[in-house]
């Protein structure tokens, strides 16, 4: 009996290709862009774990100034551990020392063909170990990759190269310390922390966010598909289910069979999904990885290596979204009277559905106004991102029959007046696809407002702080002087960019001496700010930077302490794109702070034309290629980092609307089968099937215009809650809100594009429909 | 207890960029001394490093008691690797030591190791008294600590006891070719002190096991492992026997009276097999043993107190506490290598 049962609800899909594979696509594509997220949110994540074992030094809090070798041992005595670190210069070639029984950076070194080489040797690029004169009976070993112009080896080995004797030039300060260790500090030792910012898991938390957002909202849109899809299918099953309980199926072993056809169902659509997530990923991967080294500098690999877990984990979701899609069907199915007539218009608009709705938007709408008036943290600003959509989703229908039963009272004809009773009556069918339709177009648009605001501050941020034409780095101190006195006469003025990194108010801060020249005021926009701010700062305030400002709540006017000493805060500037706080001051009054600090940077202000000649210039005084940086060059470079930077989003916009797109295909096509009734008495009343079909084009326009209308304001909304609070808490800044009319148009035309070709397909069946199929509506009425 | 000498070559091989230094081995060979029968001892110059020697180790066990009746376990340990046979000065890689740590509970395990070169004065040994250290880890005739990033121990010692010498008066073979060592303990010190576990801290006390050993020779080619065992019987006797696993395995062993006077007994005497196997973080390995030692009347099972006492360390091996039943009963150290 069973197999009869289950061979006769299978069949209803064999009779409705349609729902079947609007029920099979929906799953495949909420499981393929889901999948796809994740598994590009766990390739990074691998990487970045991948990463933290290969650090940097920078990665680790430092001790310098005058060290030796005893302080070493006695900071080591003492139960902290540390290492020491030499570094010089030999024929320009930058020459590090590091101990290799102690080192936590050594992971960089490579293991293989060490069997081959006798005694500790030294490591670096073929070309820089051609440059040094290195002892011939010391080992060399070429490190393809290795960082250029460098050579690494082993302490002793320095040492004795650069005659350095029992020097350290700094100690590394090692991350896991043992239970009881004395604090340097306490030993009478000063701690550089470890330069921010490098936690790159923490670094690109709110990129995952972001694409686990974007994956989250495509997940749902293929689920109101499926719930719609699930839900048509129950009604037309209906008087099958009630022949199949009268001859006396048990309607446990009925529920039985349609749980088991359904997973069936999402198994093979979520077999499906993995893989289209599986080329998702692939896809787009090297240009996540693209915006990851750009926008953080982690790198991560272009390819993908997944667990058999991810693929099992994609089938679950699938199953499981299905169930949930299922479970009001199931519901209904439960308390439904055995001989219960089939209602397959009605499916959607009962009392208890609009109840729930009205109750969730209530609690949508509370939840967004608590986590914005006491919500701390990325992952607030993310629910708060949740509530707003979702809010909106479900308030959707409610608008649509705001606006039609308006466009109704304003009809007078006959055709008119049944155009709207009509298009209001398709309103309820239709309404979980433009729900999908509203969510896809509001975060277009959000998303696009907010990459293009970024884009539009971040150019003009970087116009106004790179004002130098070229900026030069030397390596020490003496080479310093002799190139600040060297280049002096022949530009307008040499600001020196002289930083120390330290703690203020608790937070990691880099404090800036700033020369006292007009490139500073006319250049910088503060945010924030007192009267005659640099003119302050020349008397001895600070300025501090939004990160900063947010950070520790200090404002204009706060006092802040740095170093024992108090100042002023005469203002605060934007400062897009740097993690951590920032303090600017007069060079004068960092070089009381900070004595030992010389500047090793400098940035030249130099006739435009003259660049070309003042770099030669620098050329022949011996600076090489990597001491001079063109301002036009980095300019460049961050432009170019920029506009890969959010491809990756571009490519999610555009495939979560082809997801709603095929949502409102669905639901036209599922409609349109239904249709035939309500339209065969209006073409018996004289009206061509040509001109019905044009009417139905017309609906989906006015459908598609009502949803673009309300998705456009959601869509600005959201991208205020992307720059205003999200930004801040995963950034710490506030980005300015731009508006771009232009691309909302285009997204309205495109939406609007999609919805014709939707409505295209039903209509121009409609169009063809034999007037014997129309008369058989009169027929067959029930 | 030569065996060890393997662990230490290949210790730093895995990891570190030193380790081809270690390649060119052989060819040096000459250079360094040989350990020569009939050679005495002289304290507490012995106590100190013997830089001429290729390895060298100071190695401490303990087995100890909460109040409440927990047993525990703590290993110190100080490896000597020379890269050539004299004391090294400043940053000289001449000397390179090495040193782990490891805490046993019967529920947990924690280990954890430390690197340092002898001419630096990181780590050392001295030849005046017992006292050797490696960065803030020091063994003395007085106390025994070390510290991990979630263990650490701090142990009061009673006097180091009656000394033993293995072998012949101290002169240890380790295989049918004549590799050997100098091999002495110190297996009757009394110690007291705090255990810090993450849980808080715990007070202590038990008896601690001091071997110091030093040679030039590796093991012979075909002997791939080693296990180990130092027993406490609670009579007061003890047994040092180790087995070197190779084509044909060989086994040694020691007899210590409760006075500290010893037998030592002949090859393959001692006789331990496997009763059972466990998973540990590493690989299986067995952690119940069938000792016997017929001579001594001894016909015992050796137990693990917590059979994942795996050292994931760059030398990756099993050392733990463990139990003894049977004929005679007590506790002692058991160590597990080449699995």
């Amino acid at each position: 009996m069973i197999r009869a049962v289950f061979s006769a609800l299978l069949s209803h899909w064999l009779k409705s290709p349609l729902q079947a594979l609007a029920l099979l696509g929906g799953l495949a594509l909420a499981t393929a862009l889901w999948s796809g997220v994740q598994a590009i949110n766990a390739e990074a994540r691998q990487s970045y774990a991948r990463a933290a074992a290969t650090v940097s030094e920078g990665d680790y809090a430092q001790i310098r100034g005058a060290l030796t070798l005893s302080d070493f041992v006695a900071l080591r005595r003492a139960g902290v551990l540390v290492s020491p670190i030499i570094e010089g210069r030999l024929n320009g070639v930058r020459i590090i020392g590091v101990d290799v029984l102690t080192s936590p950076t050594l992971t960089a070194f490579p293991t293989e063909n060490l069997g081959e080489i006798e005694g500790p040797a030294f490591y670096g690029t073929a070309e820089a170990l051609a440059l040094v004169d290195l002892a011939p009976d010391i080992g060399k070993v070429t490190v393809e990759g290795a960082a250029p112009n460098t050579v690494y080896a082993d302490i002793s080995l320095v040492a004795d190269l650069l005659d350095r004797g029992t020097e350290i030039d700094r100690l590394i300060l090692l991350k896991d310390q043992p239970v009881g260790a004395a604090s340097p500090e306490k030993l009478g030792y000063k701690v550089t922390p470890a330069q921010a910012g490098t936690d790159l898991a923490k670094l690109t938390d709110s990129f995952h966010l972001n694409l686990t957002a974007f994956g989250l909202l495509s997940f749902a849109v293929g689920i109101f598909i499926v719930h719609s899809a699930i839900g048509l299918a129950f009604e037309q099953r209906k008087p099958m289910i009630r022949t199949l309980r009268a001859v006396g199926v048990p309607l446990q072993t009925l529920i039985g069979l349609m749980v088991t056809e359904l997973v069936g169902l999402a198994t093979v659509a979520g077999g499906i999904g993995v893989f289209l997530g599986y080329l998702v990923a692939a896809a787009l991967l090297p240009d996540v990885a693209a915006t990851l080294r750009g926008l953080y500098g982690a790198s991560i690999e272009g390819t993908l290596s997944l667990s058999p877990i991810w693929w099992l984990g994609g089938v679950v979701v699938s199953i499981v979204g299905a169930l949930i899609a299922s479970l009001g069907v199931f519901l209904k199915l439960w308390q439904m009277p055995l001989l219960a007539a089939a209602q397959a218009r009605n499916w959607q608009t009962n009392g208890p559905l609009r109840r729930f709705r009205l109750g969730a938007v209530i609690l949508c709408a509370c939840l967004g106004l608590g986590i914005l008036l006491f919500g701390k943290g990325l992952v607030a600003g993310f629910v708060l991102l949740g509530a707003l959509l979702i809010g909106a989703a479900l308030l959707l229908p409610s608008v649509l029959a705001l606006v039609l039963s308006l466009g109704q009272r304003t009809a007078s004809g006959v055709l008119t007046q049944w155009f709207w009773a009509d298009t209001r009556q398709q309103a309820s069918g239709l309404s979980l696809a433009l729900s999908a339709l509203l969510l896809a177009m509001a975060a277009n648009v959000g998303v696009a407002t907010m990459v293009s605001s970024f884009r539009v501050t971040f150019v003009q941020f970087l116009d106004q702080r790179l004002a130098p034409e070229l900026y030069i780095y030397a390596e020490t101190e003496d080479e310093a002087e002799s190139i600040e006195r060297f280049v002096e006469p022949l530009v307008d003025v040499v600001l020196p960019l002289v930083y120390q990194d330290t703690v203020v108010s608790g937070v990691p801060t880099e404090i800036y001496g700033a020369k006292n020249h007009s490139t500073y005021p006319d250049n910088w926009r503060l945010i924030e700010a007192s009267q005659d701010p640099w003119g302050q700062v020349a008397g001895g305030s600070v300025l501090v930077n939004e990160q900063f400002a947010r950070r520790t709540d200090q404002w204009t006017g706060a006092e802040i302490e740095i170093e024992g000493r108090t100042f002023t805060v005469a203002g605060v500037y934007g400062d897009y794109g740097n993690p951590v706080g920032q303090i600017v001051m007069t060079q004068t009054v960092f070089s009381e702070v900070y004595p030992d600090n010389r500047a090793l940077r400098f940035g030249l202000r130099v006739d435009p034309d003259k660049v070309q000649d003042v770099s030669d210039a620098l050329r022949d005084f011996g600076l090489s290629d990597d001491q001079i940086i063109n301002q036009a060059a980095i300019k460049s470079l961050s432009k170019g980092i920029f506009e890969q930077t959010f491809v990756v989003t571009d490519a999610l916009n555009i495939l979560t609307l082809a997801v709603a797109g095929f949502a409102i295909l669905m639901s036209l096509l599922t409609l349109a089968t239904m249709r035939l009734p309500q339209l065969a008495p209006i073409w018996a009343l004289g009206l061509t099937r040509k001109r019905l079909a044009r009417f139905e084009i017309l609906r989906a326009l006015i459908f598609a215009l009502i949803t673009s209308a309300a998705a456009i304001p959601l869509g600005l909304v959201l991208a205020w809650v992307l720059l205003a609070v999200v930004n801040v808490e995963a950034f710490g800044w506030k980005l300015p809100l731009y508006f771009f009319p232009l691309d909302y148009l285009k997204l309205v035309i495109e939406a609007l594009i999609a919805a014709v070709i939707a409505s295209l397909i039903p209509a121009m069946r409609l169009g063809k429909t034999s007037p014997s199929q129309m008369l058989k509506v009169f027929a067959n009425e029930r | 207890m030569n065996a060890r000498i393997i662990a230490f070559l290949c210790l730093l091989l895995p990891s570190l960029a030193l380790a081809q230094g270690f390649a060119g081995l052989g060819t040096k060979a000459d250079d360094f001394a040989l350990p020569e029968q009939g050679y005495q001892f002289e304290f507490p110059k012995d106590h100190g490093p013997h830089n001429d020697f290729r390895i060298e180790w100071w190695y401490v066990t303990a087995n100890l008691t909460a109040k409440d009746g927990t047993p525990y376990g703590i290993q110190w340990t100080l490896f000597r690797n020379a890269l050539e046979p004299v004391a090294a000065e400043g940053w000289g890689l001449e000397q390179v030591y090495m040193g782990h740590a490891a805490l046993t509970t019967p529920k947990a395990h924690f280990a954890t190791e430390r690197y340092a070169r002898g001419g630096t004065g990181q780590a050392g040994a001295l030849a005046s008294e017992l006292t050797a250290w490696i960065d803030d880890w020091a063994l003395t005739q007085n106390t025994i600590s070390a510290a991990g990033p979630d263990f650490a121990f701090d142990l009061r010692v009673d006097g180091l006891g009656p000394l033993v010498f293995h072998g012949d008066q101290g002169y240890s073979v380790k295989s049918a070719e004549g590799q050997a060592s100098h091999y002495y303990s110190a297996p009757f010190m009394k110690v007291d002190g705090t255990l810090q576990l993450p849980s808080g801290e715990v007070e202590v006390s038990g008896t601690a096991w001091l071997d110091r050993e030093w040679s030039s020779q590796p093991l012979a080619s075909d002997q791939t492992g080693w296990d180990w065992f130092s027993l406490s019987f609670d009579g007061g006797e003890k047994l040092m026997g180790f087995v070197l696993r190779g084509e044909t395995d060989y086994t040694q062993a020691t007899w210590i009276n409760a006075d500290g006077s010893t037998e030592s007994l002949g090859i393959g005497a001692f006789q331990a097999t496997p009763l059972e196997w466990s998973e540990t973080s590493g690989p299986e390995v067995p952690t119940r043993w069938a000792v016997m030692l017929p001579q001594k009347g001894v016909d015992i099972v050796v137990e693990a107190l917590n059979p994942d006492a795996w050292l994931p360390l760059s030398i990756p091996y099993w050392e733990g506490p463990v139990s003894v039943s049977g004929s005679k009963s007590g506790r002692g150290y058991l160590e597990m290598t080449g699995y």
